[in-house]
């Protein structure tokens, strides 16, 4: 079902023949340019009017794009022939975290290995555990078979299991989710989905036992802010008055009394919508949740032109990822969800976070690309 | 239709997308729905939420209102003073942090042990306790650069109260001093919400709610970290009213000069309206040592000092009057008819009661001779007044005497005095539930016995002769001169005159008592000596002054006023173990009235600001040691 491209003169713009062909999906890059250049703004009010905090955030930005225009050129066989071995490196790195691995606030989530700037695998794995789940399911037929969803469960658990014990409680549940994913899209069965959710359910109580401290109190200041007002109830509290307080069309740029007087915690970060919303009202989080819709149903509209089982299944579960990490961070934010440390993708400042997400938008775009080397595709 | 693999495959994985997707649709729905009810919804709840974290209310203390004596000198102002302040909440280690201020400032153990003092102070919870006072500039500077690093620790310039003449004027001003947690409980705390400090004695105590103002409010913004950010608007405290007094500061320079090193008390009052001219009671105290609250060894010094320089002698000294209120009780005698000007009385030295050896002995040992009321009063004749007192009897005695304002406390804007005792059968009986013995009214009839008064009140029941017979609350401010004073009811114009006179001759007379410090007058003082005992004297010994230990030698005191017959001041003296009236008081009252109607011309021409500064300095120079 080749398309008729190739008479060599193009009379009209086409993303999607240009997409199929030079791999760079322009909609999809447009739609994350206005989203980082929205989060530039929002980051220079944030950080208190930090013009080298803007910067930074907007070399990110470049380097990042860079990446993802570089690996939407990839082959897709490349990229599945080298996902185990970058899965087995990851798992590797991992092990390292833990037994050379520098951290802050009591965790150990960064490596800092000589002549490379420090990274923290978890970031890597992020990509590399929902591929090496796509590639061992697309091995054999889909639905997968008990067997393989066994060994499938044992690919998420054990890099889940090294980067829930550094600890870092919201990347393992990501990443767990990620690997999900690509289960979930392989087909698994409806049966079998109802059957673990309700041994996951059983299972909680479990979780609870094994969480740490500070968790279990992240939990229960999610159900009563108010029991800890000025400790760890504290954060929820004063996020939830600055989104509040903001109304409609917020306080005005620069002029969120809560963010500027520094009463919401980590607002250049992790909170950082809060601040949106509490200069910027609905009006401005609207925009943003636009903008990612935008994201979110090209990814998903990329997934559906992806090129092969693998690069469904990698495609949709990149996709999804997205959007938990929107949905949980903004959750967070608003005091539905937990506390738990993720950044809002592509606003919240960070190299590693933004530069990994674009990786994972070449991936996506990578995997669209109609392969006129290879043939035999179906 | 059969499918093959790969398209069945394809299906499934993009129908599992769509669900994913509708599933994720669920839950941004979710998300949206949230916001909106936080943002939408609940606007207000979370605006005031966040104005309430945003804007602290504080409390700005009005500028307390000033002293001013009756020529617009100001007695009591409020200077700038930067004082290092600790909020003893916001520390976790004490101990650590003073060392850490004793490495960076100036930091006495003088000021170590009247910190631990102000610590110690009961105090409203998050007040703070002032390290330091009087900050230099580079003590300020050294401290300021590193006061980030500790937390409790910060740095502010109150104005705090001074008295320039804070030796002149402690015992009639008084002093402000920080709130008491007993002091706490019975003011109105909304309107000392900016104010630590309150007046603890005398004008300053009296005149409280004016002095105070009115509390400020200023709404800060401040940031998560408490620092305030800047200022949002404001509610300017209305400064305390200022107090303009009768007070003649250069008078009571003059006071004190006069009194010298002695121990003793003069109350100085304007006869016209009772306003008191000056106040003095030696020795005396810095006021302005009190304000921050005073180092423990300055102030156990004060209280151990045998002079006891604390001590309100002008207000609070209860002293036999002795023979000061012959006068009055002469007008006490002559209203009920017990004596008349015309009736005469024989003075042999000493007198008897009827079929009682007990001899009441004159301090003339040969007698007077005879005597009438003019020449009792002059010459001060002990047994005409024990003979009278008798034929008045205590009951009518003590009822005349009241009109004078004997044994009750004076009132208006006085603090802190005391009432004396006014002897009479009640009193006796509801003090010490005994009966009254006739011996009891001999002595009564010439201010000894039971009677005791203070300064103040021999000085207002003066002014009330000066009056000629109307008697006239004594007070500070000008605020009080409200009415025109009670009469009393006593004989008639002509008695007041003639008595007056008489009280002239005590000056001016051939056998006055006093005639000694009247040499040179060219105006005229009717005025009274007094001699109050301190020891009673046995029956046949000899009083001999200069035997005896100073503590025991005898009161000397005087009342006065001047020019007799339009009097502008009136003066009420005592100086403690000082002797005889005659010879130690009234020559001390003698300079006081050259003074005022000489130097100052009643008043009219302007103090000599060199003076009052010198004797401010001299009434605070610690006293040589008390040779006996």
């Amino acid at each position: 079902m080749l398309t008729a491209t190739e008479t060599g003169h193009i009379e009209s713009f086409k993303p999607r023949r240009f997409a199929q062909r030079y791999g760079v999906d322009p909609l999809l890059t447009l739609f994350v340019l206005i989203t980082a250049l929205y989060g530039l703004i929002i980051l220079y009010s944030a950080s208190g009017q930090s013009l080298s905090m803007v910067l930074r955030q907007g070399a990110h930005v470049v380097v990042g794009i860079a990446i993802m225009a570089l690996l939407s050129q990839v082959r897709r066989d490349v990229i599945i022939q080298v996902t185990p071995f970058v899965f087995l490196f990851a798992a590797l790195l991992l092990v390292a975290v833990l037994l050379f691995g520098v951290g802050a606030k009591g965790a150990q989530r960064w490596l800092d290995l000589p002549g490379l700037p420090r990274f923290q695998p978890s970031e890597l794995m992020k990509l590399a555990l929902p591929a090496m789940v796509a590639w061992w399911l697309t091995r054999q037929k889909l639905p997968p078979s008990i067997s393989q969803l066994v060994i499938a469960a044992v690919l998420i658990v054990v890099p889940v299991a090294l980067i829930a014990k550094q600890p870092d409680l919201g990347t393992s549940i990501i990443i767990a989710g990620s690997g999900f994913f690509a289960i979930f899209l392989a087909g698994i069965s409806w049966r079998l989905l109802a059957l673990l959710g309700g041994f996951g359910l059983s299972a909680l109580p479990v979780l609870w036992m094994v969480m740490h401290d500070y968790q279990r109190t992240r939990v229960m200041t999610l159900i009563d802010p108010q029991s800890d007002p000025l400790g760890a109830g504290w954060n929820t509290i004063q996020a939830m008055t600055a989104l509040g307080s903001g109304g409609m069309f917020g306080k005005g740029y620069a002029a969120g009394t809560q963010a500027q007087l520094k009463f919401l915690p980590e607002s250049h970060t992790d909170f950082i919508v809060a601040v949106l919303g509490e200069e910027m009202g609905f009006v401005g989080i609207s925009i943003l949740l636009i903008l990612y819709a935008l994201i979110l149903g090209r990814c998903l509209v990329l997934t559906m032109r992806a090129q092969g089982n693998f690069g469904r299944l990698l495609s949709g579960s990149i996709t999804l990822t997205f959007f938990v990490y929107v949905f949980v961070n903004v959750g967070m934010v608003c005091g539905v969800l937990p506390v738990v440390g993720v950044p809002l993708p592509l606003i919240s400042y960070g190299g590693t976070s933004i530069v990994s997400l674009l990786i994972g938008f070449g991936l996506i775009m990578s995997m669209q690309r109609t392969k006129r080397i290879l043939s035999g595709e179906s | 239709m059969e499918l093959s693999t790969g398209v069945r495959e394809k299906n499934l994985i993009q129908s599992r997308v769509v669900v994913a997707a509708l599933g994720g649709l669920v839950l941004l729905s979710l998300l949206l729905a949230r916001l909106i009810w936080l943002q939408l919804v609940e606007t207000e709840r979370f605006q005031t939420a966040s104005e309430a974290n945003r804007l602290q209310t504080l409390p700005v203390g009005p500028a307390r209102g000033l002293i001013i004596d009756r020529n617009g000198v100001v007695l009591a102002e409020n200077r700038p003073n930067l004082q290092l302040l600790l909020i003893p909440e916001e520390v976790t280690d004490l101990d650590e942090l003073i060392a850490e201020v004793r490495q960076r400032i100036e930091f006495t153990d003088s000021d170590a042990e009247r910190f631990a003092k102000n610590l110690k102070t009961r105090r409203r919870p998050r007040d703070p306790v002032v390290v330091k006072d009087d900050l230099s500039e580079s003590d300020a500077a050294r401290i300021a650069v590193d006061l980030f690093r500790f937390p409790g620790l910060q740095m502010e310039a109150r104005p705090t109260r001074y008295y320039p003449y804070g030796g002149l004027t402690a015992h009639s001003l008084g002093y402000v001093g920080r709130l008491s947690l007993d002091e706490l409980k019975r003011i109105e705390e909304s309107r000392y919400a900016g104010t630590e400090t309150i007046g603890k004695l005398g004008i300053e105590k009296a005149y409280e709610d004016a002095l105070l103002g009115q509390v400020g409010v200023e709404r800060v913004e401040t940031s998560a970290r408490g620092q305030i950010m800047r200022s949002v608007d404001r509610e300017d405290p209305v400064p305390g009213a200022d107090i303009p007094l009768h007070l003649d500061i250069g008078l009571t320079a003059k006071l004190y000069d006069v009194l010298g090193d002695k121990r003793g008390a003069i109350v100085a009052i304007d006869p016209m309206n009772g306003g008191i001219l000056g106040l003095a009671s030696a020795p005396t105290y810095d006021a302005n040592s009190f304000i921050g609250g005073i180092s423990q060894a300055e102030y156990s010094a004060l209280q151990v000092d045998r002079d006891t320089p604390l001590f309100n002698r002008a207000l609070r000294g209860q002293y036999p009057p002795g023979s000061t209120i012959k006068p009055m009780i002469g007008l006490v005698g002559l209203h009920y008819g017990a004596v008349s000007w015309k009736s005469e009385y024989f003075s042999r030295g000493f007198f008897q009661l009827p079929g009682n050896e007990h001899k009441y002995r004159d301090w003339k040992e040969w007698g007077h001779g005879r005597v009438n009321m003019d020449k009792a009063i002059i010459e001060s004749c002990d047994t005409y007044f024990y003979d009278m007192a008798v034929r008045l009897g205590i009951d009518q005695m003590s009822e005349g005497m009241k009109h004078f304002g004997f044994g009750r406390r004076q009132g208006r804007d006085i603090q802190g005095d005391l009432p004396g005792i006014l002897p009479s059968r009640d009193w006796k009986r509801a003090a010490r539930n005994e009966s009254w013995y006739l011996g009891e009214t001999v002595i009564s009839g010439i201010g000894q016995g039971f009677w005791v008064t203070t300064p103040l009140q021999l000085a207002a029941a003066t002014t009330a002769t000066a009056r000629r017979g109307n008697f006239i609350e004594p007070h500070f401010s000008v605020f009080e001169d409200v009415d025109a004073g009670a009469p009393v009811p006593l004989g008639t114009a002509m008695d007041w005159e003639r008595m007056i006179d008489a009280m002239e001759g005590v000056l001016h007379g051939e056998t006055g008592t006093a005639r000694g410090a009247a040499r040179g007058l060219n105006y005229r003082i009717a005025g009274k000596t007094g001699t109050a005992q301190v020891v009673s004297i046995g029956q046949e010994e000899e009083y001999d002054a200069d035997e005896i230990e100073e503590r025991f030698r005898d009161h000397a005191l005087f009342v006065g006023f001047a020019p007799a017959d339009a009097p502008r001041i009136v003066v009420a003296l005592i100086i403690e173990n000082g002797g005889s009236g005659g010879s130690t008081a009234a020559p001390a009252a003698r300079k006081v009235f050259d003074y005022w109607l000489l130097d100052r011309d009643a008043g009219a021409s302007p103090p000599d600001f060199d003076y009052i500064a010198t004797i401010n300095q001299r009434v605070l120079e610690p006293k040589h040691a008390d040779s006996n």
